[in-house]
């Protein structure tokens, strides 16, 4: 049975969710509300969690994720509406205090103190020990049991946490909820920067927990991962809980129009790209550790996709290509100029990159919109090389309505805005530059559905040019890491696999399976 | 290679920039020159008339001119998140190198007769030149190096502060009078009101911090030292020379290091290779009170401008009421973390 009403909830006559059967949940909110100021974040949220299952939150950037999850970790108080936690009023005044309540949450930006060792990140603020004193030995022995728990018991509690991977370190902070007795977890969207691999390790962590009774609720953008790991999921819309139902009986379409309230009847607009002259070309190109060696020849009017994992060397290939990271040995050719470059220069010659990551590189958060957009470019924004904030402004605003950047004025900081919109700004910095190359590093990661129609259909008009205004279509070079966003939107697509750069096939030679099963290269054969 | 796209859009619909961001920005900057205005009446009350005489107005901005003049670099210097800790040594070096520049034309050559205006113009060049180098040396070793700012400044406060005695010989160096002793730094207020108000060093910081501002607001450098400080990878991003960027800013911030050496000079006439002792705390003081962050990306001039003004009168203010020094080390104090913790109040209210 499946259970998808399209109309707003009404706490009264909601019907109790059914998954549980006539087990009490583990953690249940209702009719939850929060206002800031006039505006409300969250406008009535239903969710139940029972002991041994997975929920996954779907809902777009905006849609009331965070403001949720601040809500139940004590970050911020419900202005109404009631939760209860096995039975009893739950109202933590403060993250810690959830904590201690069970309730732990696992941020997109992991709180991990670099220098400390596992352990002691482990069992931060719950040291075991007599006095001031440390229990070295029993804080090893606990944090092995809590690494155990998880399944991971071959990580030493006395590595040095920073010097861990990512997936690793999202790990620690995993078990340090394990020992700390928590029944309730709560993920926002953990695999944003997790390999292939991580993902399957940390979904059978998951399931392990889930085995042993935790409620999970899973926060992602992604249906696929929703498919693999949930059992339930509620779509959250505007603030309130617009639709929930069981993975398996419901079709992507469905979940699509849930989480955006209306038909996406083409995510991904297709034109006909006539390809142009040869702006872009590899000849072996190798860094200092990776790309070991890419070839690749871009022209005008081209979208080419890279696939690969991540780490494979496909972001240090833009990198490289840019300027930004040594190049060892090999050939890059930009139009008739070649050689490498720094940054500076390339921007120069018509390249833009747009980083994938946007809090720590691509934008400087502190700094107003119009400042992030023109940075690149501050000429002709006054007299004798001045610049004038006036006119920045005005170079900024036709950006801010061509990419419908949702802002109150061009003087906004960056780091005001939602991620989409972020994202808008640093595509807004190569539009503005004018750049005839762009080198793209996962487009759309942290971005809602809506905001990336957007920047595919940006894309697409790009590469199309257009004779009539006497633009000349541009070259795309998209890394990503979403397969569907890439057979959607690439001419050709050319996969790298541990360094090195595989042939570039047109689009309709390619699908999934293949894409993947390349990107894992040799390892799909020893299967 | 040809420009790709142009905005579909015309300029003819500008989105109106709305109010907060304004109105925050005076109300910011309404703020300071009201807790200035708070201190000066204050001290006026406790001491009486006198202080609010034009002779005593005149000698706030005179106190306040020097920690300004070297305080407008040091904003660079901080926006870009670092630190010049050699700024005393640095105004220390600049006043020893300029009255050894007149003191050479004094008696044995006599220049300063025969050229006065040559020769007294070589001496401001020379100590602010001297400045500049010591400050593009510490730009060069932080990129060079790629030390932190912190380190490279504290090793140049100690190693900068040595050169000078050694130049110097350990003497305080008294040169014969001239135009700098004469007339920069010498008060214009006497029985008689002067429409002057202040010496023409007053006027010439006041330029000087004009065009400081000027350069950070409407010059690309001066976007680079806010993006470098705001996110130094983003600026690398853009094509921003991060490296460069450092070194002009250090090198600029001994300049202004060296203007106020000349300023501090030309008060006594005297130069003193262990003067201006901890004046770089003053500065960043001045800097921080006038709203600059210590974790870079934000500060503007007229709040360093204002924040000097605020620890000129609180100086003046307290030796005239007759507090001890060290109660005005302890109210400068205060007042330091005070206004740091009504900013970020401010910044938390505004969110």
């Amino acid at each position: 049975m499946s259970t998808i009403d399209l109309a707003p909830p009404n706490p009264q006559t909601m019907p109790p969710q059914s998954a549980g059967g006539d087990r009490e949940p583990l953690l249940s909110m209702r009719g939850v509300q929060k206002r800031f100021g006039s505006t409300y974040a969250l406008k009535g949220v239903d969710l139940d969690l029972y002991p041994g299952e997975v929920v996954a939150l779907i809902g777009e950037n905006g849609a009331g994720k965070s403001t949720l999850m601040k809500v139940l970790s004590g970050a911020h108080t419900a202005d109404s509406g009631t939760m209860t936690l096995d039975g009893a009023r739950y109202q933590p005044r403060n993250p810690l205090r959830a904590r201690r309540a069970g309730v732990a949450m696992i941020y997109q930006e992991l709180s991990i103190a670099p220098h400390l060792s596992v352990m002691e990140n482990i069992l931060l603020g719950v040291e075991p020990g007599t006095g001031p004193m440390i229990g070295w030995s029993k804080m090893r022995e606990r944090a092995k049991r809590a690494l155990a728990e998880v399944g991971r018991d071959d990580i030493d509690p006395a590595a040095i946490a920073g010097k861990l991977g990512i997936a690793e370190q999202q790990l620690v902070e995993i078990a340090r909820s394990v020992a700390l007795g928590a029944r309730v977890l709560v993920l926002d969207e953990p695999t944003s920067s997790l390999t292939r691999g991580d993902i399957e390790n940390l979904f059978a962590m998951l399931r392990r927990l889930r085995s042993q009774g935790l409620g999970i609720v899973y926060i992602s953008h992604f249906l696929e991962e929703v498919r693999a790991i949930a059992d339930r999921f509620v779509v959250l819309r505007d603030g309130a809980s617009v639709g929930r139902g069981v993975p398996s009986e419901v079709t992507d379409e469905q979940i699509i129009r849930m989480m955006v309230g209306r038909d996406v009847e083409d995510l991904y607009p297709r034109h006909v790209h006539v390809t142009g002259e040869l702006v872009l070309q590899l000849q072996d190109l190798a860094g200092s550790k990776k790309p070991r060696s890419a070839s690749l020849e871009l022209h005008r009017g081209e979208v080419l996709g890279i696939a690969g994992l991540v780490g494979a060397g496909r972001t240090e290939m833009l990198r490289a290509i840019f300027g930004l990271d040594r190049v060892r040995s090999g050939k890059v050719k930009v139009a008739l100029v070649e050689g490498n470059s720094s940054p500076r220069k390339r921007w120069n010659q018509g390249v833009g990159l747009l980083s994938e990551d946007r809090k720590t590189e691509g934008l400087a958060l502190g700094l107003s919109i119009g400042d992030n957009i023109t940075l690149s470019q501050l000429k002709g924004l006054g007299p004798l090389g001045l610049v004038l904030p006036r006119n920045q402004d005005r170079a900024t605003e036709p950006w801010i309505k061509r990419l419908s950047i949702k802002c109150r004025s061009p003087r906004q900081p960056a780091g005001a805005l939602s991620g989409g919109n972020q994202q808008k700004i640093a595509i807004g910095r190569l539009l503005h530059h004018g750049v005839d190359v762009l080198l793209l590093d996962e487009p759309t990661r942290g971005v809602d559905i809506g905001a990336k129609a957007q920047i595919y259909a940006l894309i697409d008009e790009l590469a199309r040019g257009d004779e009539k205004a006497g633009r000349l279509s541009s070259a795309v070079l998209v890394v990503s890491s979403y397969l569907p966003e890439l057979m959607g939107i690439c001419d050709r697509i050319a996969v790298m696999s541990r360094g090195v750069l595989g042939a570039p096939r047109p689009v309709a030679e390619w699908n999934e399976q293949l894409l993947m099963a390349e990107a894992i290269g040799q390892e799909a054969a020893s299967f | 290679m040809s420009i790709g796209t142009t905005p579909t859009i015309p300029y003819a619909t500008p989105v109106k920039p709305e109010g907060p961001g304004k109105i925050v920005t005076v109300l910011q900057a309404g703020a300071r020159v009201a807790a200035l205005a708070i201190v000066f009446i204050a001290f006026g009350i406790v001491v009486g008339r006198p202080f609010f005489s034009a002779g005593n107005v005149e000698n706030i901005l005179m106190q306040s001119a020097v920690f300004t003049m070297a305080g407008l670099g040091m904003t660079m210097v901080i926006i870009t998140a670092g630190i010049d800790l050699a700024a005393g040594s640095t105004i220390a070096l600049s006043m020893v190198v300029t009255s050894m520049i007149l003191d050479a034309g004094g008696d044995r050559t006599n220049y300063l007769t025969t050229h006065p205006v040559l020769w007294t113009t070589a001496a401001v060049i020379g100590g602010t030149l001297a400045a500049t180098i010591v400050g593009l040396c510490q730009g060069l070793l932080i990129t060079g190096l790629n030390l932190v700012p912190f380190i490279v400044t504290l090793g140049g406060m100690q190693a900068i502060r040595g050169l000078t005695k050694g130049v110097a010989d350990n003497q305080e160096i008294s040169p014969p009078s001239n135009w700098l002793a004469d007339h920069l730094m010498y008060p214009v207020q006497g029985l008689h009101f002067s429409w002057q108000i202040a010496p023409i060093g007053v006027w010439a910081t006041l330029v000087a911090a004009l065009l400081a501002g000027g350069l950070l607001r409407y010059t690309k450098l001066g976007r680079h030292i806010y993006a470098v400080g705001s996110n130094e990878a983003t600026a690398r991003l853009c094509g921003v020379s991060v490296k460069r960027t450092k070194i002009i800013v250090y090198a600029v911030a001994g300049l202004f290091a060296g203007l106020a050496g000349v300023l501090e000079f030309s008060k006594l006439n005297l130069g003193q290779p262990t003067g201006a002792e901890s004046y770089e705390l003053y500065v960043i003081a001045a800097c921080v009170i006038g709203g600059t962050s210590l974790m870079g990306g934000v500060g503007t001039i007229t709040g360093t401008v204002v924040g000097a003004l605020i620890i000129g009168t609180l100086n003046a203010g307290a030796q005239q009421a007759g507090w001890p020094k060290w109660v005005q080390e302890v109210a400068i104090g205060c007042i330091i973390i005070a206004a740091v913790a009504l900013d970020q109040l401010r910044a938390r209210v505004r969110a």
